[in-house]
């Protein structure tokens, strides 16, 4: 999604690494998501969720 | 000796050459070669992760490696929008919004690899309606996966 947008910025986080990332977002289960500090699930989720979930964190 | 086998490094090269379109700029930050480290502040993975970057680097003409020190180029880490190490900051006129933090080794490691042709083709097969609906997007988003190596 951050190649196709230029509003969209992606990181992918070895938890094991940043512990104290890991505690700040209570990442119980990989791979957890966090959007803008204000939208999170964790699992994979389909393509179509995974985009409602990015676009309810750009509407918050 | 080397983390990616022979074989794997054959496969790479081949795949690379296939499939890279666009010259893709790795920018690895990580910390000095100093012995001394602040307690707290260890990078555990920072030399393998240099490594790594350093040999999937060298398998195709289209990547191009740049390794910089997290403290000494504490103000070009900022301006990229990096906060810790090991950070591999992926861009081919993509505006360096993809990064990995962390090594991404094991399951990660082809997800790297993917990403590292998508950034290069700048787009991704990603569904059209998705791809609209991103296009439409007008506020900035920060998405972290968090990843494990197994």
């Amino acid at each position: 999604m951050a190649i196709e947008s230029a509003h969209v910025k992606a990181d992918v986080v070895e938890a094991s690494e940043f512990v104290p990332l890991v505690e700040k977002y209570r990442v119980h289960g990989v791979p957890k998501v966090v959007i803008n500090e204000t939208v999170e699930f964790e699992g994979a989720l389909p393509e179509d969720r995974y985009l409602a979930e990015v676009l309810k964190a750009a509407q918050s | 000796m080397p983390l990616i086998s022979a074989d794997d490094q054959t496969f790479l090269r081949d795949k690379f050459a296939k499939e890279l379109v666009n010259t893709v700029d790795i920018v690895l930050f990580t910390q000095g070669d100093s012995p001394l480290t602040v307690r707290g502040q260890e990078c555990a993975y920072c030399k393998e992760t240099r490594q790594l970057v350093e040999e999937v680097s060298a398998l195709s003409d289209k990547i191009n490696l740049a390794v910089r020190d997290f403290v000494a180029d504490a103000e070009k880490a900022k301006q990229m929008g990096v906060d810790k190490i090991p950070a591999i900051v992926l861009d081919s006129g993509t505006e360096e919004r993809v990064k990995y933090y962390g090594i991404p080794s094991g399951y990660e490691f082809s997800s790297f690899v993917e990403d590292i042709i998508d950034v290069s083709k700048r787009s991704t097969n990603l569904k059209d309606n998705t791809k609209q609906a991103l296009a439409q997007l007008t506020k900035d988003v920060h998405i972290q996966v968090f990843v494990t190596p197994t």
